[in-house]
């Protein structure tokens, strides 16, 4: 009487084809955590009526796989995600319901079928665009310098293993300043980051190779302080703008989705 | 025009604690132009966004008034100390989580106070706001006041800070108050803000207390309290939605990108209670009964889902399995959405078999971890004082059923501190807890069973009838809970499967000094937030002594004390300071009900058995509506 026993497992619809998503998040939402994302997700999943597959057992969940979340208050434009569905969806049809369902600032950028393995392993590195107000960009050239030309850049953060040394510099594959547009580009859903349009401002773009634990734009910015004693006067505008694989020895990103949408093309469906 | 205060929100935001619930931006939420509506409404719940955002009360109005043409809501919420320090530093006012307009740049405000606690988070946002603390010293230019919710029906303690209350049912107060302020402003705005008080006054919609005097007797008792000009009413009454199947909010629930404390979709399923139990302001304010139709719940439900994609739905009232058509319902909801991964919740249960066979329909696929009942009073005096008609053969009876059926945890509510309260009465509370361990694990065959008893200390509340009962000293109340907490832990055979969860009696002094105050408590609130007090409803936050010396300090030349307010029994002839706020219930029927509870008398429901006068539907012109039917019955009397 007392026992109760889960679903039956002949009850379970598998997963029978899976999408791998491209998702940014802009203006005032890049203040959600990856928590308060997963749940707004998950909800704008049934909304939109997206075919989910789900766990079996007790308490099912969706089937969801997230890779490397930006950090809360960080902006992106490149964060990613893979979910299995039950039915065969069309990958631009779910683009569009999906990010209608979500809510601005959390915006559907790409979906494509999975048709390759090892996902995860081709987001090698990430480039982050640190946007800094009210600095001198000829001392933020000269601590950018300063970090290249160090064999380390040790930092100290707290992670969930307790209070841990990671070294900056191991994994800063590229770091340059240019000048700052004033346009707020990690804000264009909402006031246009007005209060950010203010002379001295630049940013300073890196490409960090994704590493364990994970070197975090803020963790670049901790090293230039202890490298070069460089401090932002105000918190830094941080927006990831691209994530993907390395090419051209480190320089360059590419996109993520192209393995799958090169082996959907050239096979016969 | 009302710009909007994000870029420099924006900057602070980085060095706050979950930041997000400060930026809006939820599905469902409204925007209108500033520039396309007359009148605007800033709604708060005066609490953290966590709190607040689920908010029933705040939502319904939200989209009530969103849904003229002729006004904008926006929400604002109770900002916690690391942002309210920043934002006093950069000159950040209190906003509006939808398009960051300063809260001072509306025509009213709107304060839903389910709770006296958030009296202090009141007085911050208009700090912040710019709003003058006083209503007597706010301008044309500043907004109008509004206190609503359960604690509104004694305004008195906020009298000073508040420029109206809105009594009872808020969906037809808000829009009739739009409609006096669009008329108003229409008219370009003739007297300026003392003739829009004035005609709010005069309206009977709201309460004014501006507009009423109050007389003190030479021992501090309330002489009288009448108002000012002749065109003003002595009673104001509360309000009465009828027919809940016309008023089907919210339609499309916000979606909060923030975590908060109930993340589901709630549907009032009815409003009202006639249990009678005699502690509980909300089923005495809230009369009569009028229940939302089975196929109006179902409508509001699937409507409600593909609005936000909520994962449960929880069918809300004081006491949801009391629905006429709570069986159907129930299997209908289970039928229909058991295959969607979608799960239901009943958050209110009696005492009762039938709950049981309630939750079982709700949880068929899922996990059955706790069931949650409220016998309120531990001996079977007790529950007679206090109108629980529930036995203890009742209880056993259906925490029996419950492990039966699997339930693993049985959670049981009583208060403490009630009228006429031994510490014999409250020490029954371990022998009821331990019969039922004993008897779940007979029931069930395993020893992997567990209740927890949980305990909250009683505070009498006005238009109850307790509203004369002296308050417990919390002293008695945390010797009554440390004697009854050995019992429990002294028997080894069942100490490990009784959980226990009381709070000290300390907070509940304060809550009952809000409660029955009179204007005179102002004054000890404005102190104690000036002290820093914030936040009172969280323990990490609530600070007793500050709140004791402000009342000494505050007091000091009256002749009244925190005591009188709370520890004293008041007499049949002696003026309350809600009295002249109409809840519809005859006082000297709950005169007649406080010496019933004295002499453990009970009273049945009105729903099943003849009418027992307690007048308010008489007074209010209301009937009792109820099922089971596709139409309501309108029950004559």
């Amino acid at each position: 009487m007392a026992k109760r026993v889960p679903p039956r497992v002949a009850d379970h619809v598998p997963a029978i084809q899976r999408l791998r998503i491209r998702y940014a998040k802009r203006g005032r939402l890049r203040f959600t955590s990856h928590r308060d994302f997963q749940r707004a997700l998950e909800r704008a999943l049934r909304r939109a009526e997206v075919p989910m597959a789900f766990s079996a057992g007790f308490s099912p969940h969706p089937r969801i796989s997230y890779a490397n979340a930006a950090p809360t208050g960080v902006a992106s434009e490149a964060e990613y995600f893979e979910i299995g569905v039950v039915r065969h969806c069309d990958p631009l049809m779910v683009k569009q319901q999906l990010d209608a369902a979500l809510p601005p600032g959390l915006d559907i950028v790409d979906v494509v079928e999975a048709a390759t393995p090892d996902f995860a392993a081709r987001l090698e590195a990430s480039r982050w665009s640190i946007r800094l107000d009210q600095v001198d960009a000829s001392e933020l050239a000269a601590a950018v310098t300063a970090i290249m030309a160090a064999d380390e850049a040790p930092v100290e953060r707290m992670t969930k293993g307790g209070q841990r040394t990671i070294d900056v510099r191991a994994a800063l594959l590229a770091a340059y300043v240019t000048a700052g547009t004033g346009d707020g580009s990690a804000d264009s859903t909402h006031s246009a980051g007005a209060g950010m349009e203010q002379t001295g401002c630049v940013i300073l773009n890196v490409v960090v190779r994704q590493v364990t634990p994970t070197v975090r734009p803020h963790d670049v910015l901790a090293a230039l302080r202890s490298v070069a004693g460089f401090v932002p006067p105000v918190p830094a505008l941080v927006t990831r703008e691209q994530q993907g694989p390395l090419a051209a020895e480190g320089l360059v990103i590419e996109d993520p989705l192209a393995a799958d949408r090169d082996r959907l093309a050239s096979s016969p469906t | 025009m009302s710009a909007s205060v994000y870029p420099d929100l924006e900057r602070v935001l980085p060095l706050v604690q979950k930041p997000i619930q400060y930026v809006g931006g939820e599905v469902n939420a409204v925007s209108k132009e500033w520039d396309s509506v007359n009148v605007r409404w800033a709604l708060m719940y005066p609490d953290a966004y966590e709190v607040g955002a689920p908010n029933q009360g705040v939502a319904i109005l939200y989209e009530v008034l969103n849904g003229r043409a002729d006004a904008l809501a926006e929400r604002t919420y109770a900002v916690w100390p690391d942002l309210e320090a920043l934002m006093r530093e950069h000159g950040i006012p209190q906003f509006t989580v939808d398009s960051h307009r300063a809260v001072g740049d509306f025509d009213l405000l709107g304060i839903s106070f389910a709770t006296e606690l958030g009296y202090t988070n009141m007085l911050t946002a208009l700090d912040l706001a710019g709003i003058p603390l006083h209503s007597r010293d706010r301008g044309d230019d500043d907004p109008i006041v509004v206190a609503g919710g359960h604690a509104a029906f004694n305004p008195e303690p906020v009298a000073d800070f508040i420029d109206a209350a809105v009594l009872g049912d808020g969906e037809q107060a808000v829009l009739a108050i739009t409609d006096i302020v669009a008329e108003f402003k229409a008219a370009g705005s003739p007297g300026g803000r003392a003739e829009l008080i004035h005609r709010l006054a005069a309206s009977g919609v709201v309460y004014v207390p501006s507009r009423y005097d109050v007389e003190y007797l030479p021992d501090g008792r309330i002489r009288r309290v009448k108002p000012i000009d002749a065109d003003v009413p002595w009673r104001v009454a509360k309000h009465t939605v009828m027919d809940l199947d016309d008023w089907d909010y919210p339609r499309a629930p916000l979606v909060p990108l923030a975590e908060t404390v109930h993340e589901r979709m709630s549907v009032e399923i009815f409003r009202g209670c006639t249990r009678g139990c005699r502690f509980c302001q909300a089923g005495m304010i809230t009369r009569p009964v009028r229940e939302r139709s089975q196929a109006g719940i179902e409508k509001m439900v699937a409507r409600g889902l593909s609005a936000t994609g909520f994962e449960e739905v929880g069918l809300l009232s004081l006491s949801s399995a009391d629905h006429s058509e709570i069986a159907p319902l129930t299997k209908s909801l289970a039928d229909c959405y058991s295959s969607s991964q979608t799960s239901l919740s009943l958050p209110s249960t009696r005492v009762d078999a039938f709950n049981v066979d309630l939750a079982n329909e709700l949880s068929r696929n899922g996990r059955r971890s706790g069931l949650t009942f409220a016998p309120e009073g531990g001996s079977e005096r007790m529950r007679k004082v206090i109108n629980k008609m529930v036995t203890e053969e009742d209880l056993i009876k259906t925490v029996s059923t419950a492990y039966a059926a699997g339930w693993r945890n049985v959670k049981l509510y009583f208060m403490c501190g009630l009228p006429t309260e031994t510490d014999e009465d409250v020490l029954q509370i371990a022998r009821l807890a331990k019969e039922v361990i004993r008897v779940g694990r007979e029931v069930s065959g395993t020893r992997d069973i567990r209740c927890t008893v949980s305990i909250g200390g009683f505070v009498p509340k006005p238009h109850t009838p307790f509203q004369w009962a002296a308050q417990c000293d919390h002293e008695t109340t945390d010797a009554r809970l440390a004697k009854l907490r050995d019992a429990v832990r002294s028997d080894k055979q069942f100490a490990k499967a009784i959980g226990f969860r009381y709070h000290d009696g300390k907070p509940g002094i304060v809550e009952g000094l809000l409660s029955r105050g009179d204007r005179r408590v102002g004054a000890v609130i404005e102190r104690v937030w000036r002290e820093g007090a914030r936040f009172d409803g969280w323990s990490e936050h609530f600070s007793f002594d500050a709140w004791m010396s402000a009342a000494e300090i505050a007091l000091a030349d009256q002749p009244v004390d925190v005591d009188w307010f709370t520890t004293r029994e008041r007499d049949h002839a002696e003026v309350l300071p809600w009295d002249h706020l109409d809840s519809g219930l005859d006082r000297e029927w709950l005169w007649a009900d406080w010496q019933d509870a004295l002499e453990q008398v009970e009273v049945e429901d009105c729903r099943w058995t003849p009418c027992f006068d307690c007048g308010v539907c008489d007074q209010m012109g209301t009937q009792i509506q109820i099922g089971p039917t596709t139409t309501f019955v309108e029950i004559d009397r």
